[in-house]
Protein backbone atom coordinates (compact mmCIF):
# COMPACT_ATOMS: atom_id res chain seq x y z
CA UNK A 1 0.00 0.00 0.00
CA UNK A 2 1.13 2.87 -0.91
CA UNK A 3 0.29 6.03 1.54
CA UNK A 4 0.98 9.13 -0.96
CA UNK A 5 -0.63 7.13 -3.56
CA UNK A 6 -3.96 6.99 -0.79
CA UNK A 7 -4.07 10.56 0.53
CA UNK A 8 -3.66 11.64 -3.20
CA UNK A 9 -7.38 9.95 -4.05
CA UNK A 10 -8.13 12.38 -1.13
CA UNK A 11 -8.19 15.84 -1.66
CA UNK A 12 -9.22 17.59 1.27
CA UNK A 13 -6.64 16.48 3.32
CA UNK A 14 -4.19 18.86 1.61
CA UNK A 15 -5.06 21.71 3.28
CA UNK A 16 -4.03 23.80 6.73
CA UNK A 17 -6.62 24.75 9.64
CA UNK A 18 -5.39 27.76 11.88
CA UNK A 19 -2.17 27.66 9.53
CA UNK A 20 -0.83 24.34 9.83
CA UNK A 21 -1.73 20.86 7.75
CA UNK A 22 -4.86 19.45 8.51
CA UNK A 23 -4.38 15.84 10.46
CA UNK A 24 -7.81 14.63 10.20
CA UNK A 25 -7.96 11.79 13.21
CA UNK A 26 -12.15 12.18 13.40
CA UNK A 27 -12.87 9.21 11.36
CA UNK A 28 -14.47 7.55 13.99
CA UNK A 29 -17.24 9.88 13.53
CA UNK A 30 -16.90 10.14 9.51
CA UNK A 31 -14.21 9.76 7.05
CA UNK A 32 -13.28 11.73 4.74
CA UNK A 33 -14.44 10.20 0.32
CA UNK A 34 -11.95 9.63 -2.27
CA UNK A 35 -12.22 11.45 -5.48
CA UNK A 36 -14.20 8.18 -6.98
CA UNK A 37 -16.43 8.56 -4.36
CA UNK A 38 -17.26 12.15 -4.62
CA UNK A 39 -17.09 12.19 -8.57
CA UNK A 40 -19.66 9.25 -8.61
CA UNK A 41 -21.84 11.50 -7.00
CA UNK A 42 -21.66 14.13 -9.75
CA UNK A 43 -21.30 11.60 -12.74
CA UNK A 44 -25.09 10.47 -11.78
CA UNK A 45 -26.27 14.40 -11.33
CA UNK A 46 -24.44 15.28 -14.30
CA UNK A 47 -25.58 12.26 -16.73
CA UNK A 48 -27.93 9.67 -15.48
CA UNK A 49 -30.05 11.32 -12.46
CA UNK A 50 -33.80 9.95 -12.37
CA UNK A 51 -35.93 8.47 -10.77
CA UNK A 52 -35.43 3.98 -9.75
CA UNK A 53 -37.71 1.33 -10.48
CA UNK A 54 -40.57 3.27 -12.23
CA UNK A 55 -39.23 4.73 -15.37
CA UNK A 56 -39.47 2.92 -19.12
CA UNK A 57 -37.48 5.67 -20.06
CA UNK A 58 -33.59 5.01 -20.52
CA UNK A 59 -32.13 7.25 -17.96
CA UNK A 60 -34.78 5.60 -15.46
CA UNK A 61 -33.51 2.44 -16.54
CA UNK A 62 -29.91 3.69 -15.90
CA UNK A 63 -30.55 4.57 -12.91
CA UNK A 64 -31.99 1.33 -11.42
CA UNK A 65 -29.07 -0.86 -12.80
CA UNK A 66 -26.49 1.17 -11.01
CA UNK A 67 -28.81 1.41 -7.72
CA UNK A 68 -29.59 -2.95 -7.92
CA UNK A 69 -25.54 -3.08 -8.90
CA UNK A 70 -24.79 -0.98 -5.79
CA UNK A 71 -27.16 -3.45 -3.69
CA UNK A 72 -24.62 -6.30 -5.44
CA UNK A 73 -22.11 -4.82 -4.55
CA UNK A 74 -22.64 -4.66 -0.64
CA UNK A 75 -23.99 -8.25 -0.59
CA UNK A 76 -20.81 -9.30 -1.96
CA UNK A 77 -19.04 -6.99 0.27
CA UNK A 78 -20.23 -8.64 3.21
CA UNK A 79 -20.88 -11.67 1.92
CA UNK A 80 -24.86 -11.95 2.06
CA UNK A 81 -26.99 -14.60 0.73
CA UNK A 82 -29.25 -12.77 -1.28
CA UNK A 83 -29.49 -9.42 -3.00
CA UNK A 84 -33.04 -8.67 -1.28
CA UNK A 85 -31.31 -9.14 2.23
CA UNK A 86 -29.70 -6.11 1.35
CA UNK A 87 -31.83 -2.78 2.28
CA UNK A 88 -30.83 0.16 1.78
CA UNK A 89 -31.35 3.10 4.51
CA UNK A 90 -30.15 6.10 5.98
CA UNK A 91 -27.50 5.03 8.58
CA UNK A 92 -27.02 2.19 11.06
CA UNK A 93 -29.46 4.46 13.48
CA UNK A 94 -32.24 4.24 10.64
CA UNK A 95 -31.39 0.65 9.90
CA UNK A 96 -31.57 -0.34 13.57
CA UNK A 97 -34.64 1.11 13.80
CA UNK A 98 -36.33 -0.14 11.31
CA UNK A 99 -35.53 -3.68 13.11
CA UNK A 100 -36.43 -2.67 16.44
CA UNK A 101 -39.81 -0.75 15.29
CA UNK A 102 -40.67 -3.64 13.43
CA UNK A 103 -40.13 -6.39 15.78
CA UNK A 104 -42.21 -4.55 18.45
CA UNK A 105 -44.86 -4.95 16.29
CA UNK A 106 -45.43 -8.03 16.35
CA UNK A 107 -42.29 -10.20 17.87
CA UNK A 108 -41.46 -9.19 20.98
CA UNK A 109 -44.15 -9.37 23.57
CA UNK A 110 -44.72 -8.50 27.28
CA UNK A 111 -42.32 -9.89 29.80
CA UNK A 112 -39.94 -10.99 27.00
CA UNK A 113 -36.28 -9.54 26.60
CA UNK A 114 -34.03 -7.15 24.57
CA UNK A 115 -29.89 -8.18 25.16
CA UNK A 116 -27.65 -5.53 24.69
CA UNK A 117 -24.27 -4.13 26.28
CA UNK A 118 -23.27 -1.35 28.02
CA UNK A 119 -20.74 -0.17 26.14
CA UNK A 120 -23.48 0.22 23.03
CA UNK A 121 -23.59 3.52 20.77
CA UNK A 122 -27.01 5.66 22.08
CA UNK A 123 -28.41 4.29 18.40
CA UNK A 124 -28.65 0.65 20.01
CA UNK A 125 -29.71 1.41 23.04
CA UNK A 126 -32.83 4.11 22.75
CA UNK A 127 -34.72 2.39 20.01
CA UNK A 128 -34.93 -0.93 22.19
CA UNK A 129 -35.79 1.04 25.06
CA UNK A 130 -38.68 2.53 22.68
CA UNK A 131 -39.31 -0.52 21.60
CA UNK A 132 -40.04 -2.45 25.30
CA UNK A 133 -41.46 0.93 26.19
CA UNK A 134 -43.96 -0.19 23.13
CA UNK A 135 -44.04 -3.78 24.32
CA UNK A 136 -43.51 -3.94 28.01
CA UNK A 137 -40.48 -6.05 27.00
CA UNK A 138 -37.72 -5.65 29.06
CA UNK A 139 -34.18 -4.11 28.33
CA UNK A 140 -30.74 -6.01 30.03
CA UNK A 141 -27.44 -5.22 29.76
CA UNK A 142 -24.31 -6.81 30.24
CA UNK A 143 -21.67 -4.99 31.71
CA UNK A 144 -17.67 -4.51 30.62
CA UNK A 145 -14.84 -4.06 32.76
CA UNK A 146 -12.11 -1.51 33.46
CA UNK A 147 -9.89 -2.51 30.56
CA UNK A 148 -13.16 -1.98 28.00
CA UNK A 149 -13.69 -5.76 27.75
CA UNK A 150 -17.31 -7.07 27.33
CA UNK A 151 -18.21 -9.43 29.86
CA UNK A 152 -18.74 -12.34 27.97
CA UNK A 153 -19.63 -14.56 30.57
CA UNK A 154 -22.49 -12.14 32.37
CA UNK A 155 -23.77 -11.59 28.98
CA UNK A 156 -23.98 -15.81 28.40
CA UNK A 157 -25.39 -15.63 31.64
CA UNK A 158 -27.91 -12.75 30.76
CA UNK A 159 -29.86 -15.31 27.77
CA UNK A 160 -32.61 -17.01 28.52
CA UNK A 161 -35.62 -18.28 27.05
CA UNK A 162 -36.97 -14.88 27.56
CA UNK A 163 -34.41 -13.06 25.46
CA UNK A 164 -35.68 -12.80 22.02
CA UNK A 165 -33.49 -9.60 20.82
CA UNK A 166 -29.39 -9.65 21.51
CA UNK A 167 -28.30 -6.91 19.82
CA UNK A 168 -24.56 -5.49 19.84
CA UNK A 169 -21.68 -3.96 18.78
CA UNK A 170 -18.95 -5.31 17.16
CA UNK A 171 -16.62 -2.48 17.59
CA UNK A 172 -17.00 0.21 20.39
CA UNK A 173 -16.93 3.40 19.20
CA UNK A 174 -15.67 5.26 22.50
CA UNK A 175 -13.40 1.96 23.31
CA UNK A 176 -12.39 0.59 20.09
CA UNK A 177 -13.28 -2.94 21.59
CA UNK A 178 -13.64 -5.89 19.29
CA UNK A 179 -16.31 -8.20 20.93
CA UNK A 180 -16.20 -11.72 20.20
CA UNK A 181 -19.80 -11.81 18.32
CA UNK A 182 -18.94 -15.00 16.63
CA UNK A 183 -18.39 -16.71 19.64
CA UNK A 184 -21.44 -14.81 21.71
CA UNK A 185 -23.57 -15.39 18.58
CA UNK A 186 -22.56 -19.46 18.76
CA UNK A 187 -23.58 -19.41 22.16
CA UNK A 188 -26.83 -17.55 21.52
CA UNK A 189 -28.01 -20.68 18.67
CA UNK A 190 -26.92 -22.98 20.65
CA UNK A 191 -28.91 -21.72 23.85
CA UNK A 192 -32.01 -20.65 21.97
CA UNK A 193 -31.87 -21.89 18.67
CA UNK A 194 -33.80 -19.33 16.45
CA UNK A 195 -35.67 -17.95 18.44
CA UNK A 196 -33.41 -15.79 19.55
CA UNK A 197 -33.09 -12.60 16.72
CA UNK A 198 -29.50 -11.70 16.97
CA UNK A 199 -28.83 -7.54 15.47
CA UNK A 200 -25.02 -6.76 15.15
CA UNK A 201 -24.26 -3.17 14.74
CA UNK A 202 -21.20 -2.62 12.79
CA UNK A 203 -21.06 0.83 12.18
CA UNK A 204 -17.28 1.02 13.21
CA UNK A 205 -16.56 -2.32 12.23
CA UNK A 206 -17.30 -2.36 8.51
CA UNK A 207 -15.01 -0.01 7.56
CA UNK A 208 -11.87 -1.54 9.73
CA UNK A 209 -12.28 -5.44 9.55
CA UNK A 210 -13.92 -7.81 6.68
CA UNK A 211 -17.54 -8.95 7.11
CA UNK A 212 -18.84 -12.28 6.66
CA UNK A 213 -22.83 -12.46 7.38
CA UNK A 214 -22.97 -15.76 6.35
CA UNK A 215 -19.84 -16.96 8.79
CA UNK A 216 -21.34 -14.99 11.91
CA UNK A 217 -24.89 -16.15 11.14
CA UNK A 218 -26.69 -13.15 12.81
CA UNK A 219 -30.23 -12.17 12.02
CA UNK A 220 -29.14 -8.48 10.91
CA UNK A 221 -26.30 -6.17 10.60
CA UNK A 222 -26.29 -2.75 10.16
CA UNK A 223 -23.95 -0.41 9.33
CA UNK A 224 -23.23 3.24 7.50
CA UNK A 225 -21.60 4.50 4.28
CA UNK A 226 -19.99 7.15 5.65
CA UNK A 227 -17.55 6.04 8.31
CA UNK A 228 -16.39 3.91 5.17
CA UNK A 229 -15.55 6.31 2.92
CA UNK A 230 -18.79 6.84 0.89
CA UNK A 231 -20.98 9.86 1.58
CA UNK A 232 -23.30 10.54 4.70
CA UNK A 233 -27.45 9.71 4.48
CA UNK A 234 -26.71 6.06 3.09
CA UNK A 235 -27.00 3.00 5.25
CA UNK A 236 -27.22 -0.92 4.82
CA UNK A 237 -29.38 -3.00 6.99
CA UNK A 238 -28.81 -6.92 6.03
CA UNK A 239 -31.21 -9.15 7.40
CA UNK A 240 -32.22 -12.91 6.86
CA UNK A 241 -34.71 -13.50 3.68
CA UNK A 242 -36.80 -15.67 5.64
CA UNK A 243 -36.81 -13.34 8.69
CA UNK A 244 -37.41 -10.30 7.00
CA UNK A 245 -40.14 -11.53 4.44
CA UNK A 246 -42.49 -12.02 7.46
CA UNK A 247 -41.73 -8.63 9.22
CA UNK A 248 -44.27 -5.34 9.21
CA UNK A 249 -42.72 -2.66 7.16
CA UNK A 250 -41.26 0.09 9.43
CA UNK A 251 -42.83 3.25 6.85
CA UNK A 252 -45.04 3.53 4.91
CA UNK A 253 -45.34 4.74 1.07
CA UNK A 254 -44.00 4.30 -2.75
CA UNK A 255 -42.13 1.58 -3.78
CA UNK A 256 -43.07 -0.49 -0.96
CA UNK A 257 -46.61 -1.55 -2.22
CA UNK A 258 -47.74 -4.18 -4.39
CA UNK A 259 -51.27 -2.70 -4.87
CA UNK A 260 -53.14 -0.09 -2.71
CA UNK A 261 -57.00 0.80 -2.17
CA UNK A 262 -58.11 2.57 0.39
CA UNK A 263 -58.89 -0.05 2.21
CA UNK A 264 -56.20 -2.18 2.49
CA UNK A 265 -52.58 -2.71 0.87
CA UNK A 266 -50.74 -5.13 0.02
CA UNK A 267 -46.62 -4.65 0.57
CA UNK A 268 -44.15 -5.54 -1.87
CA UNK A 269 -41.61 -8.06 -2.20
CA UNK A 270 -37.96 -7.57 -0.29
CA UNK A 271 -35.94 -5.50 -0.37
CA UNK A 272 -38.82 -3.06 -1.69
CA UNK A 273 -41.08 -3.35 1.51
CA UNK A 274 -38.67 -1.85 3.83
CA UNK A 275 -37.59 1.19 1.31
CA UNK A 276 -40.55 3.39 1.21
CA UNK A 277 -40.17 6.53 -1.09
CA UNK A 278 -37.43 7.54 -3.26
CA UNK A 279 -34.28 6.30 -1.80
CA UNK A 280 -30.95 7.88 -1.76
CA UNK A 281 -30.08 6.62 -5.30
CA UNK A 282 -26.82 8.53 -5.66
CA UNK A 283 -25.73 7.85 -2.10
CA UNK A 284 -26.16 3.91 -2.83
CA UNK A 285 -24.06 4.13 -6.26
CA UNK A 286 -21.61 6.29 -4.00
CA UNK A 287 -21.22 3.11 -1.57
CA UNK A 288 -21.21 1.16 -4.44
CA UNK A 289 -17.79 3.14 -5.31
CA UNK A 290 -16.30 3.32 -1.60
CA UNK A 291 -16.53 -0.42 -1.73
CA UNK A 292 -14.61 -0.61 -4.86
CA UNK A 293 -12.05 1.80 -3.31
CA UNK A 294 -11.79 -0.37 -0.19
CA UNK A 295 -11.64 -3.70 -1.74
CA UNK A 296 -9.05 -2.45 -4.45
CA UNK A 297 -7.21 -1.51 -1.22
CA UNK A 298 -7.29 -4.21 0.57
CA UNK A 299 -9.44 -4.46 3.57
CA UNK A 300 -6.90 -6.74 5.22
CA UNK A 301 -4.15 -3.90 4.10
CA UNK A 302 -6.46 -1.13 5.54
CA UNK A 303 -6.85 -3.10 8.57
CA UNK A 304 -3.13 -3.30 9.15
CA UNK A 305 -2.42 -0.16 8.51
CA UNK A 306 -4.86 1.10 11.20
CA UNK A 307 -3.64 -1.51 13.72
CA UNK A 308 0.12 0.00 13.27
CA UNK A 309 -1.19 3.69 13.57
CA UNK A 310 -2.84 2.22 16.52
CA UNK A 311 -0.40 0.47 18.15
CA UNK A 312 2.17 3.31 17.42
CA UNK A 313 -0.55 5.94 18.95
CA UNK A 314 -0.30 3.91 21.81
CA UNK A 315 2.68 3.47 22.45
CA UNK A 316 3.30 7.33 22.25
CA UNK A 317 0.73 8.66 23.86
CA UNK A 318 2.09 7.02 27.14
CA UNK A 319 5.28 9.06 27.36
CA UNK A 320 2.78 12.29 27.59
CA UNK A 321 2.41 12.62 31.25
CA UNK A 322 -1.24 12.22 32.78
CA UNK A 323 -2.65 10.41 29.96
CA UNK A 324 -5.26 7.79 30.74
CA UNK A 325 -6.33 5.39 28.17
CA UNK A 326 -9.71 4.78 27.94
CA UNK A 327 -10.12 1.25 26.56
CA UNK A 328 -7.42 -1.09 26.48
CA UNK A 329 -8.71 -4.26 25.55
CA UNK A 330 -6.27 -6.48 23.59
CA UNK A 331 -8.67 -6.37 20.68
CA UNK A 332 -8.73 -3.03 19.29
CA UNK A 333 -9.77 -1.09 15.78
CA UNK A 334 -8.78 1.99 15.07
CA UNK A 335 -9.64 4.38 18.00
CA UNK A 336 -7.89 5.72 20.55
CA UNK A 337 -9.80 7.18 23.67
CA UNK A 338 -8.09 9.03 26.55
CA UNK A 339 -8.10 11.55 29.37
CA UNK A 340 -5.73 13.57 30.61
CA UNK A 341 -4.88 14.29 34.33
CA UNK A 342 -6.30 17.56 35.76
CA UNK A 343 -7.69 18.82 31.86
CA UNK A 344 -10.82 18.40 30.93
CA UNK A 345 -11.40 16.69 27.27
CA UNK A 346 -12.99 19.53 25.72
CA UNK A 347 -10.18 21.86 26.13
CA UNK A 348 -7.78 19.31 25.29
CA UNK A 349 -9.81 19.32 21.72
CA UNK A 350 -9.82 23.22 21.28
CA UNK A 351 -6.08 23.43 21.30
CA UNK A 352 -5.51 20.55 19.40
CA UNK A 353 -7.57 22.01 16.94
CA UNK A 354 -5.54 25.48 16.90
CA UNK A 355 -2.71 22.97 16.03
CA UNK A 356 -4.50 21.43 13.22
CA UNK A 357 -5.62 18.49 14.82
CA UNK A 358 -9.22 17.15 14.26
CA UNK A 359 -10.44 14.84 16.87
CA UNK A 360 -13.40 13.62 18.90
CA UNK A 361 -14.21 14.97 22.78
CA UNK A 362 -17.20 14.40 24.66
CA UNK A 363 -19.21 11.49 25.27
CA UNK A 364 -19.49 10.04 22.02
CA UNK A 365 -22.98 9.08 21.80
CA UNK A 366 -22.68 6.59 24.52
CA UNK A 367 -23.07 7.97 27.98
CA UNK A 368 -23.15 4.84 29.95
CA UNK A 369 -19.82 4.23 29.36
CA UNK A 370 -18.48 7.17 30.42
CA UNK A 371 -20.36 6.72 33.41
CA UNK A 372 -18.53 3.64 33.93
CA UNK A 373 -15.17 5.07 34.26
CA UNK A 374 -16.71 8.12 36.19
CA UNK A 375 -15.77 10.51 33.40
CA UNK A 376 -17.52 13.31 31.64
CA UNK A 377 -15.81 12.44 28.41
CA UNK A 378 -13.15 11.47 26.63
CA UNK A 379 -10.70 12.63 23.45
CA UNK A 380 -10.61 10.04 21.25
CA UNK A 381 -8.29 10.13 17.91
CA UNK A 382 -9.31 7.82 15.40
CA UNK A 383 -7.61 6.69 12.21
CA UNK A 384 -8.06 6.04 8.58
CA UNK A 385 -6.59 4.10 6.05
CA UNK A 386 -4.95 8.08 5.19
CA UNK A 387 -3.73 8.37 7.91
CA UNK A 388 0.47 8.31 8.58
CA UNK A 389 3.11 7.72 11.80
CA UNK A 390 3.94 11.46 10.52
CA UNK A 391 0.39 12.71 11.79
CA UNK A 392 0.55 10.86 14.93
CA UNK A 393 3.87 12.56 15.64
CA UNK A 394 2.09 15.71 14.79
CA UNK A 395 -0.86 14.86 17.18
CA UNK A 396 1.58 13.93 19.82
CA UNK A 397 3.15 16.95 20.14
CA UNK A 398 0.35 18.94 19.52
CA UNK A 399 -0.87 16.98 22.69
CA UNK A 400 2.11 17.75 24.94
CA UNK A 401 2.17 21.52 24.25
CA UNK A 402 -2.04 21.51 24.95
CA UNK A 403 -1.42 19.88 28.17
CA UNK A 404 1.62 22.23 29.18
CA UNK A 405 -1.08 24.99 28.19
CA UNK A 406 -3.61 23.67 30.73
CA UNK A 407 -1.45 22.95 33.32
CA UNK B 1 -16.99 50.89 34.77
CA UNK B 2 -20.12 51.10 31.92
CA UNK B 3 -20.36 47.35 30.17
CA UNK B 4 -18.91 49.17 27.06
CA UNK B 5 -16.34 50.14 28.84
CA UNK B 6 -15.39 47.11 30.44
CA UNK B 7 -15.70 45.28 27.11
CA UNK B 8 -13.73 47.94 25.22
CA UNK B 9 -11.15 47.35 27.66
CA UNK B 10 -10.84 43.40 27.00
CA UNK B 11 -10.65 44.16 23.21
CA UNK B 12 -7.64 46.81 24.16
CA UNK B 13 -6.19 43.84 26.58
CA UNK B 14 -6.74 40.89 23.60
CA UNK B 15 -4.98 43.16 21.06
CA UNK B 16 -2.23 42.69 22.40
CA UNK B 17 -2.00 38.80 21.48
CA UNK B 18 -0.48 38.12 18.10
CA UNK B 19 -0.58 34.29 18.11
CA UNK B 20 -3.48 31.74 19.17
CA UNK B 21 -1.30 30.71 21.94
CA UNK B 22 -0.97 33.81 24.20
CA UNK B 23 -4.46 34.56 23.43
CA UNK B 24 -5.84 30.96 24.82
CA UNK B 25 -2.64 30.98 28.02
CA UNK B 26 -4.33 34.22 28.91
CA UNK B 27 -7.77 32.52 28.68
CA UNK B 28 -7.10 29.70 30.79
CA UNK B 29 -5.43 31.91 33.33
CA UNK B 30 -8.52 33.70 33.44
CA UNK B 31 -10.10 30.55 33.74
CA UNK B 32 -7.92 29.43 36.68
CA UNK B 33 -8.28 32.71 38.33
CA UNK B 34 -12.15 33.26 38.07
CA UNK B 35 -13.33 33.52 41.80
CA UNK B 36 -14.46 30.21 42.93
CA UNK B 37 -18.49 30.11 42.98
CA UNK B 38 -20.10 29.06 46.12
CA UNK B 39 -20.75 25.75 46.12
CA UNK B 40 -23.98 25.79 47.39
CA UNK B 41 -24.88 27.02 43.83
CA UNK B 42 -23.46 24.26 42.13
CA UNK B 43 -26.93 22.68 41.76
CA UNK B 44 -28.62 20.63 39.00
CA UNK B 45 -31.06 24.01 38.45
CA UNK B 46 -28.22 25.88 37.84
CA UNK B 47 -26.54 23.62 35.37
CA UNK B 48 -26.29 24.59 32.07
CA UNK B 49 -25.77 21.10 30.76
CA UNK B 50 -23.85 20.81 26.51
CA UNK B 51 -22.80 18.10 25.22
CA UNK B 52 -18.89 19.17 25.31
CA UNK B 53 -18.86 20.71 28.97
CA UNK B 54 -21.23 21.91 31.75
CA UNK B 55 -21.69 25.53 33.13
CA UNK B 56 -23.23 26.26 36.20
CA UNK B 57 -24.73 30.17 36.41
CA UNK B 58 -26.09 31.80 40.05
CA UNK B 59 -27.48 35.56 40.02
CA UNK B 60 -28.12 37.34 42.75
CA UNK B 61 -29.75 41.00 43.20
CA UNK B 62 -28.08 43.59 45.63
CA UNK B 63 -29.47 47.18 45.45
CA UNK B 64 -30.60 47.11 41.93
CA UNK B 65 -27.63 45.47 40.00
CA UNK B 66 -27.28 42.31 39.51
CA UNK B 67 -24.37 39.94 40.40
CA UNK B 68 -23.34 36.80 38.56
CA UNK B 69 -21.26 34.09 39.74
CA UNK B 70 -20.38 30.84 37.10
CA UNK B 71 -18.03 27.84 36.97
CA UNK B 72 -17.46 25.34 34.31
CA UNK B 73 -15.79 21.93 34.44
CA UNK B 74 -13.64 23.17 31.32
CA UNK B 75 -11.34 25.88 31.65
CA UNK B 76 -11.52 27.59 28.25
CA UNK B 77 -15.09 27.73 28.67
CA UNK B 78 -14.34 29.24 32.36
CA UNK B 79 -12.36 31.85 30.69
CA UNK B 80 -14.84 32.93 28.59
CA UNK B 81 -17.17 32.96 31.69
CA UNK B 82 -14.66 35.10 32.98
CA UNK B 83 -14.96 37.64 30.14
CA UNK B 84 -18.66 37.45 30.55
CA UNK B 85 -18.99 38.34 34.39
CA UNK B 86 -16.40 41.10 34.02
CA UNK B 87 -18.76 42.44 31.26
CA UNK B 88 -22.18 42.02 33.07
CA UNK B 89 -21.81 41.54 36.09
CA UNK B 90 -22.80 44.56 38.53
CA UNK B 91 -25.31 46.14 36.13
CA UNK B 92 -28.42 47.03 36.45
CA UNK B 93 -31.06 44.53 34.59
CA UNK B 94 -31.75 47.49 31.89
CA UNK B 95 -28.13 47.69 31.00
CA UNK B 96 -27.73 43.92 31.15
CA UNK B 97 -30.51 43.64 28.61
CA UNK B 98 -29.40 46.47 26.56
CA UNK B 99 -26.02 44.76 25.95
CA UNK B 100 -24.62 42.86 23.49
CA UNK B 101 -21.72 39.69 22.78
CA UNK B 102 -20.13 41.75 19.92
CA UNK B 103 -16.76 41.98 21.76
CA UNK B 104 -16.49 38.22 21.87
CA UNK B 105 -16.03 38.27 18.32
CA UNK B 106 -13.52 41.37 18.36
CA UNK B 107 -11.73 39.32 20.28
CA UNK B 108 -11.74 36.62 18.05
CA UNK B 109 -13.31 33.79 20.22
CA UNK B 110 -16.48 33.37 18.68
CA UNK B 111 -16.13 29.98 17.59
CA UNK B 112 -17.07 29.63 21.07
CA UNK B 113 -20.33 30.88 21.10
CA UNK B 114 -21.50 29.17 18.55
CA UNK B 115 -25.07 27.77 19.01
CA UNK B 116 -23.85 24.29 17.52
CA UNK B 117 -21.19 24.14 20.29
CA UNK B 118 -23.19 22.99 22.70
CA UNK B 119 -20.47 24.10 25.55
CA UNK B 120 -23.05 25.62 27.43
CA UNK B 121 -21.76 29.31 26.89
CA UNK B 122 -24.60 30.66 24.17
CA UNK B 123 -27.32 28.80 26.45
CA UNK B 124 -25.69 30.71 29.90
CA UNK B 125 -25.31 33.89 27.87
CA UNK B 126 -29.70 33.21 27.45
CA UNK B 127 -29.59 32.48 31.09
CA UNK B 128 -27.80 36.08 32.09
CA UNK B 129 -30.39 38.13 30.28
CA UNK B 130 -33.10 36.01 31.56
CA UNK B 131 -31.84 36.63 35.27
CA UNK B 132 -32.10 40.23 34.07
CA UNK B 133 -35.39 40.13 32.58
CA UNK B 134 -36.87 38.50 35.81
CA UNK B 135 -35.45 40.59 38.42
CA UNK B 136 -35.85 43.32 36.55
CA UNK B 137 -39.74 42.67 37.07
CA UNK B 138 -39.57 42.57 40.76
Amino acid sequence: MDINQIRAQFPILNQEINKRPLVYFDNGATSQKPLRVIESISNYYLHYNSNVHRGVHTLSQKATDKYEQARQKVRQFINANHSEEIIFTRGTTESINLVAFSLSQNFLQQGEEVLISEMEHHSNIVPWQMACERTGAKLKAASFDEKGILNVEELKNLVSEKTKIVALTQVSNALGTINPIKEIIDYVRSKNGNNTLILIDGAQAVPHLSVDVQALDCDFYAFSGHKMYAPTGIGVLYGKKELMSQMTPYQGGGDMIKTVTIEKTEYNELPYRFEAGTPNISGAIALSEAIDFMLETGVNEIARHEHELLTYATEKIKTVSGVKIIGEAPNKAGVLSFVVDGTHPSDIGVLLDKMGVAVRTGHHCAEPVMDKFNIPGTVRASFAVYNTRQEVDIFIAALEKAVNLLR
Amino acid sequence: MTIQEAQQEIIDDFAFFDDWMDKYEHIIELGKELPQIDEKYKTDENLIKGCQSRVWLHAENKDGKIYYSADSDAIIAKGIISLLLKVFSGHTPEEILAANTDFINEIGLQEHLSPTRSNGLVSMIKQIKNYALALSNN
